[in-house]
């Protein structure tokens, strides 16, 4: 069979330091192929990716390895032959569809310039317009065609990138997590256009993402990368049905299935930066697998069976642990209580003159649990700041323990601003960079408490340690933390405050895969000891199972469907529901299809 | 699961605080080194200078006999840089009248800078009606050229100390209002800023500790510029007999009193004060030019992680 894309021993390193980035990764693709390259952010896979495209970013330089489509190397070519390469021979999709469409300029002509850059005969440009919406399930009229980039859903805007793509039926194309900002529903969607396109077209695809689910379900072989190499490729079922690297069977242990079978578990540690990683193996410290010999050199390439190759010295232990034998998950308690904490009756609330929640009804009682899921644009979220006092302008009435509160927490007394505390989505942009932790966990302290001094001390290192983080934070800064640990110092800055009603908006949907399945664990070992009422916005049923005892299922500003979890996920009665469930990607389903 | 402590490796030199790694990008220029350098001496002139003074600022120079100096004298073992227009020495003039420059520049800009730091942050954090109310009022002062506006006030109330502050403050104030209001639209919308709201934070711990800290280094940048052009907005008063009065002494008021000593030959009494002006201003804008270089490298390189 011919080779659409083959990548040898691609070496990137830092320009100045030659300090690796990526380092040792090779694979190769036949036509019609698609190769899922997984890893958790820093693991490389994007750097791999844009070196498909010949491209590297500034700073970094190619130290080595060959990259080959049908033959040609395409790090040896010039900035002039590259140019004419891309879009024609290779192509690029990238994550955030906004950022690559120009917004100033019409849909129609973005997409004849792709298609004029490279064809010389420009025979039925329309017909070719129509036809490539149409491959991405687009509608071909004038009105759509004359539409500019923000006028498009963010769904829209990535088939719009999509197209393009393939717009001049090339050889390969790169994938860079297209889906990660869509919707379940969007993002299934877009997977199933990606997979007919590569199918009817014979172009080989690197779909580069560190969702394991969604590349179960859509790739035929994958690539594990960490740490810059490539630890283990295999075809899809048997890389996850028989993994043979400890880093693997982690990634697939830290994936939230809708069937809740097994207990979430995070990765512990955070993956080496490039210049930190070890002489050995880079997983070695984070290992359970590790024996000495791991940390002397890094391990070769050794095939289980062929075409499913593994760098572990001990893949052969790790073989015989069967995966089946996962931990399984402890169900939440079930906790009855009368009474309930916060009470949403008949809400009504609008953003300006856009009215985003109707008749809203919802009820958190002690101790409890509450799921709350819908997709972007719900109204969720705007629901949960309406409880949290952050967005005032709502009808209805929303009760605290039997008592009405206020709208909007400054009109709201000290005390109900205490027990009721919110965890914003992204912990990127929920601490101020030019706070230490100390300032940003020290502040609710003040302004609750009046302590200060010694005492506010001893309760902030007490509150880290219940989130899993030390007192050497406390000095520390927001950027000198990872995703995961600016996630904990802000789940710390709500549990500081005492509450008895946590609000988590997505607070996990900007991290990785192993950092939030240990950020969910957290939660739920959280509410079981300190007795929180715990109001979980998501926007992924996979993840509420071992988390939450009843869910409200959200769909245009309406609560669609209302009950318990098992319920709810096992038998939906509301066509929206069911639709979310299919459409959310599961590892599971894949690998039983797959049989 | 408690024994999954997260391991904290970053190593302890990016430990340092945010501003402390700015200021020694900062000082890191030769530019920046530069600018310190002459704005230094020149305090030190206008500070230290009336100590080492050889005579009073009104007073005559006397030669050695007795007599007193003529107008415009060529320098002399006696006037070391000549005299002035009614004979009073040029070096001592120059020692003394730095003070006035310096003082009312800075004050001016300091109140400048409060009142627009203040202002800017009430307007991007409250936004509607009182954004749009005080923004409008500042486009209206800001529709007056300075030195105008201040001719007018000055002019209209009479020559003070205390309103020439007062004017160019005023007028410092809505162009620092803007550049504040513009960097900190973007963070009122940051999460960090909700969650304060959230736990009940009063609104000036809002816009001062929140907001702020965030937005100081286009402000450190703009109140360095403002500064440069209040020191020449100060000067161009005195020059015009606005500010210090006669027989003190005022490097603006020197130029205005000795322009005729350019024609006769005796140019020390313009060209000193002016040129203690023009490096003052330069060496201001080199530090500011310094640290905005400095604000955007450490912000292009600060990434995610």
């Amino acid at each position: 069979m011919t080779v659409a894309l083959e990548v040898e021993n691609l070496h990137v390193v830092i320009a100045d330091t030659d300090v690796d980035i990526v380092d040792e990764v090779s694979f190769s693709l036949t036509p019609g192929q698609i190769l899922g390259l997984v890893g958790e952010s820093g693991s490389g896979k994007t750097t791999v990716g844009l070196a498909i495209l010949g491209h590297c970013r500034r700073g970094v330089r190619f130290a080595g390895g060959a990259v080959r489509i049908a033959g040609e190397d395409v790090l040896a070519k010039s900035d002039v032959e590259l140019r004419s390469m891309r879009g024609r021979v290779v192509s690029y999709v990238p994550q955030d569809p906004a950022s690559a469409l120009n917004p100033a300029v019409r849909i129609e002509t973005q997409l004849s310039e792709t298609l004029a850059a490279h064809e010389d005969a420009n025979g039925d440009a329309r017909g070719r317009l129509h036809e490539m919406l149409a491959e991405v399930l687009l509608p071909q009229d004038r009105e759509f065609l004359r539409r500019y980039p923000h006028q498009l859903s963010g769904g829209q805007q990535q088939r719009v990138a999509l197209a393009m793509a393939f717009a001049n039926r090339p050889r390969v194309i790169v994938l860079d997590e297209p889906t990660t900002g869509l919707d379940v529903t969007t993002q299934a969607h877009v997977l199933a256009t990606v997979r007919d396109l590569c199918e009817a077209h014979g172009v080989a695809a690197v779909y580069v993402s560190h969702d394991l689910a969604v590349v179960a379900n859509l790739a035929s072989r994958v690539a594990v990368m960490y740490a810059g190499r490539v630890v283990e490729t295999g075809p899809t079922q048997t890389l996850f049905l028989r993994a043979a690297h400890p880093y693997t069977r982690r990634l697939i242990e830290a994936i939230p299935e809708l069937s809740g079978a097994h207990a979430l578990i995070g990765i512990p540690g955070t993956a080496p930066r490039p210049g930190h990683r070890p002489p050995g193996c880079s997983f070695a410290p984070r290992c359970a697998f590790m024996q000495p010999t791991c940390q002397l050199a890094f391990p070769p390439r050794e095939t289980v069976v062929v075409g499913h190759e593994v760098r572990c010295y001990r893949h052969d232990v790790v073989l015989q642990e069967s995966l089946a034998a996962r931990p399984v998950a402890t169900p939440p308690p079930h906790v009855r209580a009368e009474e309930g904490l916060v009470a949403v009756r008949r809400i009504q609330a609008s953003h300006g003159a856009h009215q985003v929640l109707f008749d809203v009804e919802l009820l958190v009682r002690p101790h409890e649990c509450v799921a709350l899921v819908g997709e972007s644009g719900s109204g969720k979220t705007t629901l949960a700041r309406c409880i949290a006092g952050l967005h005032a302008s709502y009808e209805g009435e929303i009760a605290f323990r039997g008592a009405p509160l206020a709208a909007g927490s400054r009109a709201r007394t000290r005390e109900t601003r205490r027990y009721i505390q919110y965890v914003f989505q992204s912990p990127y942009s929920s601490l101020n960079p030019r706070k230490t932790i100390e300032q940003i966990i020290g502040q609710p302290l003040r302004l609750f408490f009046d302590v200060g001094g010694s005492e506010a001390r001893r309760r902030m290192v007490e509150t880290l340690e219940t989130v899993q983080l030390g007192a050497s934070v406390l000095d520390r800064y927001p950027h000198h933390l990872s995703g995961g640990e600016r996630q904990r110092v802000a789940i710390a800055r709500a549990l500081v405050a005492e509450p008895q009603l946590l609000i988590c908006d997505e607070v996990t949907s900007a991290l990785d895969v192993s950092v939030q399945a240990a950020i969910v664990d957290l939660l739920a070992e959280l509410q079981r000891e300190l007795g929180l009422g715990l109001l979980f916005v998501t926007h992924n049923l996979a993840l509420i199972r071992t988390l939450a005892q009843e869910v409200a299922v959200m769909s245009d500003g309406r609560i669609v469907e209302r009950g318990l979890v098992e319920r709810v996920l096992d038998s939906p009665s509301a066509e929206y529901t069911r639709k979310l469930l299919s459409d959310t990607p599961s590892l599971e389903a894949a690998m039983a299809a797959a049989g | 699961m408690t024994d999954q402590a997260i391991a904290l490796d970053a190593p302890a030199v990016r430990r340092q605080r945010p501003w402390v790694i700015l200021l020694r990008a900062t000082w890191g220029q030769t530019r920046t080194k530069v600018g310190v350098v002459i704005v230094l001496a020149l305090v030190a002139v206008a500070g230290v200078g009336p100590f080492f003074a050889p005579y009073a600022p009104d007073a005559p120079v006397q030669r050695a006999h007795g007599e007193y100096a003529l107008p415009f004298e060529p320098p002399s073992s006696a006037a070391l840089l000549g005299t002035d227009n009614i004979g009073r020495d040029v070096l001592s003039r120059f020692l003394w009248g730095g003070r006035s420059v310096l003082a009312l520049a800075a004050l001016s800009t300091l109140l400048g800078a409060v009142l627009g730091i203040a202002v800017g942050l009430l307007a991007a954090y409250s936004r509607g009606l009182l954004d749009e109310v005080v923004m409008r009022t500042m486009d209206v002062v800001l529709a007056f050229p300075q030195l105008v506006f201040a001719l007018v006030l000055v002019a209209t109330v009479g020559p003070s100390l205390a309103l020439m502050v007062f004017a160019v403050g005023i007028t410092t104030m809505p162009r620092v209002a803007r550049v504040t209001r513009g960097a900190a639209l973007e963070v009122v919308e940051r999460d960090y800023v909700r969650a304060a709201e959230g736990i009940g934070v009063p609104r000036r711990r809002i816009l001062f500790g929140e907001i702020l800290p965030n937005i100081t280094s286009p402000l450190v940048v703009e109140v360095t510029l403002r500064l440069t052009f209040n020191i020449a907005v100060i000067a161009a008063l005195s020059f015009l007999g606005f500010g210090l009065q006669p027989p003190a002494a005022d490097w603006g008021l020197m130029v205005n009193e000795n322009r005729q000593g350019l024609l006769v030959g005796q140019p020390w009494g313009v060209v000193m004060p002016v040129l203690a002006i023009g490096l003052l201003t330069i060496g201001t804008s080199l530090i500011g030019d310094g640290f905005s270089r400095a604000a955007i490298g450490i912000e292009g390189g600060r990434g995610r992680t």
